[in-house]
């Protein structure tokens, strides 16, 4: 009785995750056929990329980004949906038509417009190409200088983000069943997994830095807590349903501080007001504490966001650098050394994924705590 | 400098997604979980205090237990020592009237043997006068002839008689 | 490349300091831990949330130094 429910839900999650994928694999029917154009292309530039050398800082910063597909081995790539907002409304192809360039060679051409892509970046293409066959301009930093329609494509972030919702309300809307099912008794299963962590957010972030009202943020901060938390591990997946630098990307972590800003901010009260604009100091203080504090008020957040930003991205770079070190010295022999590094690092940052959740929860109850704390 | 740039893509992706999330969450997880959790810590608490309110009750039951049980001790010890001292006393008025009466009886048949012994006197003394009247006839009749030896006789007899 | 080095000397300037200010924060925490072990959580909740801070600036620069 007590694993079989278990094992419903781990059917439950493998449906799920199944159903992901097939999904993501229908948006991309073109696959197969792509193949041969991607290999004709590479194999004309062969020569040249031979006597390139491997850049490692390249390698490592070019899959912590983010990207329009997703590498699943080899030369096989899962292209995403495209969705543009440009001057004659929503445009969507598929990322697969670039035919997985990314210098801009390969412009696609919808509604009458020309879309080139170039550093995971789409750009309106321009109309003739330059001297290296790239159709944009380019500046003297290599920065490309056209003019970008407004991209709200499925990215491989964005598929990490919706696979990761799927996997947590899976797990906490089967907890929460089981909390009905078997009420009033001791947790079973997944729940006596999750119960110790929740608790651990309550009593550890919420009730010493929130007060009494504790029960307010609550929501916030264990959501924020598990979506980071289940995002980090996610990442921490060298293949395909993770490997996404989620939590190490600025859109996300930025969005997440600025929840934890928006709720300091709103639920401050008048001594945390005050506090700002006219502290118990000389007024002739003024002119240098108030700016101070106002821009104390958002660097708090900043930093939030910075810190788990840089935490997980400095992460995953480490470990890239690691294995890439195989290629560097172009040996084998290196292998053991740096797959036993990588290893290393890679259990490290599985700590580090949950010092980081905690770390961004227990700020934001601070920040949040400091703002709402009465003085007598 | 790229990757420090948000993408607004994501940006928009990540809002909606994660305010959905923690909507839903908080609707259909968080409340009933926090909910459960505090009720059960709640039950827990309750439970230990009852299990805490029960051991006093239990200890001050076993105490008045024991009084009531050495209470009840005195009192049987109590009854024990009355009972034996109405069995004694009971026992020596018996025995002093045993004494009493047998005291009567051997008292009744002192002056019955007396009075026996009396009659047997008596009767004795009847019956020997009769034999020394028959004696004294028969001797008279016999020696009659011969007064100074009837004088002897007599004196003699007489004499016997008043030895005893 | 010349300044791609010179990024890398500051973010290393910073990982210096900021690895002497954890060391310190380590350090001190122990101190206190072995102190009060029955505070031992307390004190290492506030360690990580001080140890968070110096880290922070560390990261900042190196995110200057990416930058």
């Amino acid at each position: 009785m007590d694993c079989s429910h278990v094992f419903d839900f781990k059917v439950n999650r493998l449906i799920v995750v199944f159903t992901l994928f097939l999904a993501l694999f229908s948006v991309t029917p073109s696959l197969y056929a792509q193949e041969d154009t991607l290999k004709t292309t590479s194999a004309a530039h062969a020569e040249p990329e031979a006597e390139k050398k491997f850049n490692i800082g390249k390698f490592a910063l070019h899959h912590v980004a983010d990207s329009h597909s997703w590498h699943v081995i080899g030369d096989y790539y899962i292209g995403l949906p495209v969705i543009l907002y440009t001057q004659v409304g929503f445009v969507t192809f598929n990322s697969g038509d670039f035919l997985h360039d990314d210098e801009a060679k390969v412009v696609v051409e919808r509604y009458g417009q020309r879309f080139v892509k170039m550093h995971e970046k789409i750009y309106y293409a321009s109309a003739t190409a330059n001297e290296h066959g790239q159709y944009a301009d380019l500046d003297e930093a290599h920065h490309v200088k056209n003019a970008r329609p407004l991209d709200i494509s499925i990215t491989k972030n964005t598929c990490t983000l919706l696979l990761s919702i799927v996997v947590i309300l899976a797990v906490f809307l089967k907890v929460a069943n089981s909390y009905k099912k078997n009420a009033g008794k001791s947790p079973k299963g997944i729940q006596s997994w999750i119960e110790p962590i929740i608790i651990f957010v309550r009593d550890d972030i919420a009730k010493p830095n929130l007060g009494h009202k504790y029960e307010r943020f609550m929501p916030y901060l264990l959501t924020v807590f598990f979506f980071i938390w289940f995002n980090n591990m996610l990442g921490l997946v060298p293949f395909l349903p993770g490997g996404a630098n989620l939590t190490g990307n600025t859109a996300v972590t930025v969005v997440l501080a600025l929840l934890t800003l928006i709720l300091t901010v709103t639920n401050g009260n008048k001594y945390y007001w005050r506090h700002i604009f006219a502290p118990d100091v000389p007024w002739w203080l003024y002119i240098v504490l108030v700016p101070v504090e106002i821009i104390g008020i958002f660097t708090k957040p900043i930093a939030l966001a910075i810190r788990l930003f840089a935490n997980i991205t400095a992460g995953h770079i480490l470990g890239l650098a690691l294995i890439g070190l195989v290629f560097v010295f172009n040996s084998i022999y290196v292998a053991p050394v740096s797959i036993a590094f990588a290893l290393f690092i890679n259990v490290i940052e599985l700590l580090v994924a949950f010092i980081q959740a905690f770390i961004f929860t227990i700020l934001s109850a601070l920040f949040i705590g400091m703002a709402i704390e009465e003085h007598h | 400098m790229e990757l420090l740039v948000p993408e607004i893509g994501l940006v928009i992706f990540q809002t909606i997604a994660f305010l959905l999330l923690m909507f839903v969450l908080a609707k259909f997880a968080w409340k009933p979980v926090l909910a459960a959790i505090k009720q059960r810590e709640h039950d827990i608490d309750e439970a230990l205090n009852k299990a805490e309110l029960a051991k006093q009750e239990m200890v001050r039951l076993a105490a008045q237990n024991e009084e009531s049980m050495k209470e009840a001790r005195a009192e049987r010890d109590l009854i024990l020592k009355e009972a034996k001292a109405l069995k004694d006393s009971i026992v020596n008025e018996a025995k002093s009237q045993a004494q009493t009466e047998g005291a009567k009886l051997i008292e009744k048949a002192k002056i019955e043997i007396e009075n026996q012994k009396k009659a047997a006197l008596a009767e004795l003394k009847d019956q020997v006068s009769t034999l020394s009247i028959d004696i004294a006839e028969r001797v008279l009749r016999n020696q009659l002839t011969d007064k100074a030896k009837q004088q002897d006789l007599v004196a003699g007899l007489l004499k016997d008689v008043e030895l005893n | 490349m010349i300044t791609g080095s010179i990024a890398a000397i500051g973010a290393g300037l910073a990982a210096i300091g900021a690895g002497m200010g954890i060391g310190k924060i380590g350090s001190s925490a122990m101190e206190g831990i072995a102190r009060q072990p029955e505070a031992a959580s307390k004190i290492q909740t506030a360690m990580l949330i001080a140890a968070a801070f110096v880290e922070a600036v560390a990261l900042f620069a190196v995110v200057v130094a990416l930058v």
